[in-house]
């Protein structure tokens, strides 16, 4: 199967990903053989198999106490942030 | 002092012989000298670890010292370090410092070891020949044209250089045991949930597990014990005693079962690769073990069935990184989308791009059936093959990878290509089986891994059989030409 342009074109919007001109060939390319290798999986026999999410069977998520465990370290967390102020993250203006 | 084992240097720095602190003074220096030619270390961490190695020193004098106290260690750079640079071989996080420690991190810091740094690795961990990394790839030592293999090909190439006695490492795909087969060392991927994944930067998460490389199983078994257990702040941790591996180690083999995965040794394995992986299971007949041929039909299925699952979960996973709150942030955005866009455009390499846009593509809407619900159904069907073998079988053995370590460049242009080199791996992390590679000879002067595979928590057999073999042979010993002096130039 061939992916064509606009396909990519979309995937990396959903991916929130730009791509370069001359990156768009090359991922046509390379995902257009992947998508052909995971195409051999239609040649299983898989009916009424039950789908494994994860290699633990049984396994339930944990309940703990609702008690505060974490204390507030918000200078520390964003001490890698590229733009805060008055401990908020700063992103480029949203609503006009 | 660099071809001593853990348990060795754990001896001698009892006795003595030397400190704590001139052993980490002496690989630091091997470390530096050696960047040049294998680059095998992102961030090294010399001040933190001359201050670990006094400490060290101070519990050993005084006799409050653990087995582990005192001795050396490399982390790959997924394993959050706190106040150090954590990139994961990725521009994305160049700039990122942990503000906490991974749960593994921490566990071994406790247990007294010193942190040489960060090993490279392929970024975000995909990838199987370390040229995925942002920092460069990681040369192999047995010859610096070749590829150490990956993702932790870092950690496998500073283990075979000998420039870190052992080294964290972590697998999604064959990321411990592909270079450990490509280096010439000791990898072990333990049981999915043994391990804590907390602070192990994620790529997919029902696949991703960490381990170890080391120079031999007995130093494997040392540091797995202290790394193991229940961690609350992993969801998928598992509850369960981990056992003292060091003391399982020398069990004899008598009546072990293993079985040689038919579908393994059928096509495109390396004639002479073969012809090793046939010695090493004679030298275990001789040690008292049977051979059993198993079919495990579904399994030459694990490469497409891993290309929808894992691009899949990193596809969520790496959603994450969006310039807002940390890592990689594009300059100049002229509005949100553009931020998102651009920060992860420029951030992510071209590798992980390709991952996280077929992840998202088998999940968009329309074709999740097809592909990721069809995908799981497949993965059942390996876990039941893995199930029906370990019925009549106790370990699983076979080759690791198909072929020796290829040249640097060789095969980057094609990414289906490099996918094969996970061919025999991957079915362990699909079913979260426990699986090792040990060195058990050469081709071309290369090394060859064995890949040795057990149930779930069998960590303790898989190292016992490593271990029984390697007091037959001395492949593990083996040490790369340009890496055997203790002063390297």
């Amino acid at each position: 199967m061939s992916l064509n342009r606009d396909q990519i074109n979309s995937i990396a919007h959903l991916a929130r990903l730009s791509l370069t001109e001359a990156e768009i060939p090359v991922y046509q390319d390379s995902l257009s053989k992947i998508v052909d290798l995971v195409g051999e999986l239609d040649a299983a026999q898989t009916a009424g198999i039950e789908p494994m999410a994860h290699p633990l069977p049984g396994l339930a998520q944990r309940m703990r106490p609702d008690v505060v465990t974490e204390t507030d370290q918000h200078e520390n967390y964003q001490r890698n942030a590229p733009q805060v102020e008055a401990a908020l993250y700063l992103v480029p203006k949203v609503i006009e | 002092m660099h071809t001593l084992t853990l348990s060795e240097l754990a001896k001698k720095l009892r006795a003595k012989e030397f400190s704590v602190t001139e052993l980490t003074k002496s690989l630091l220096a091997r470390i530096e000298a050696s960047q040049p030619s294998l680059n095998s270390f992102i961030t090294v961490t010399a001040e933190s670890a001359m201050a670990q190695a006094k400490v060290a020193e101070a519990s050993l004098a005084s006799g409050s010292a653990g087995p582990l106290t005192g001795l050396p260690l490399a982390h790959k750079d997924i394993f959050c370090t706190k106040g150090v640079r954590t990139s994961c071989g990725s521009k994305m996080l160049d700039n990122f410092v942990s503000p906490y420690d991974a749960t593994v991190v921490e566990k071994l810091n406790a247990a007294g070891m010193v942190t040489l740094g960060k090993t490279n690795m392929d970024e975000f961990a995909m990838g199987s020949s370390n040229e995925t990394s942002y920092y460069g790839p990681v040369k192999n030592p047995w010859d610096v044209k070749l590829v150490p293999g990956g993702s932790s090909g870092g950690s496998a190439a500073a283990v075979a250089a000998r420039i870190a006695p052992i080294a964290t490492a972590t697998d999604t795909g064959g990321s411990i045991r592909q270079p450990a087969s490509l280096c010439g060392v000791t990898g072990i991927k333990p049981t999915y949930g043994r391990v804590s994944r907390y602070g192990m930067i994620a790529f997919a998460s029902s696949l991703d597990q960490g381990g170890l490389i080391s120079q031999s199983a007995e130093d494997a078994a040392m540091v797995l014990g202290a790394m193991s257990g229940f961690d609350p702040r992993d969801s998928t941790s598992v509850d369960t005693p981990v056992p003292n591996y060091v003391e399982s180690l020398d069990a004899p083999l008598t009546g072990l079962r293993i079985g040689l995965i038919k579908e393994f040794f059928e096509k495109g394995l390396d004639a002479s690769v073969e012809k090793l992986i046939r010695d090493a299971l004679r030298v275990y007949e001789k040690l008292g073990a049977t051979l059993v041929e198993v079919k495990l039909p579904a399994l030459p299925l694990s490469v497409p069935t891993y290309y929808v699952v894992a691009p899949a979960e990193c596809s969520s996973n790496l959603a994450r990184f969006d310039g807002v709150r940390y890592g990689h942030r594009a300059k100049d955005p002229k509005d949100l989308m553009d931020l998102y866009k651009r920060s992860r455009g420029e951030g992510f390499g071209a590798e992980v791009k390709r991952r996280i846009m077929t992840g998202t593509y088998v999940l968009s809407a329309g074709y999740y059936d097809a592909y990721y619900l069809k995908a799981q159904r497949v993965r059942q069907l390996i876990n039941q093959d893995f199930k029906r073998a370990f019925q009549e079988v106790d370990v699983l053995m076979g080759p690791t990878a198909p072929d020796v370590a290829f040249g640097i460049g060789a095969k980057a242009s094609d990414p289906i290509q490099m996918y094969l080199n996970d061919i025999y791996t991957i079915g362990a992390n699909l079913a979260g089986v426990p699986a090792m590679s040990i060195p058990c000879g050469f081709v071309r002067d290369l090394p060859v891994g064995l890949q040795i595979a057990g149930p779930h928590f069998a960590e303790g057999k898989l190292l016992n059989v490593a271990h029984a073999y390697q007091k037959e042979t001395d492949w593990h010993r083996r040490i790369p030409a340009a890496f055997k002096k203790e002063t390297l130039s």
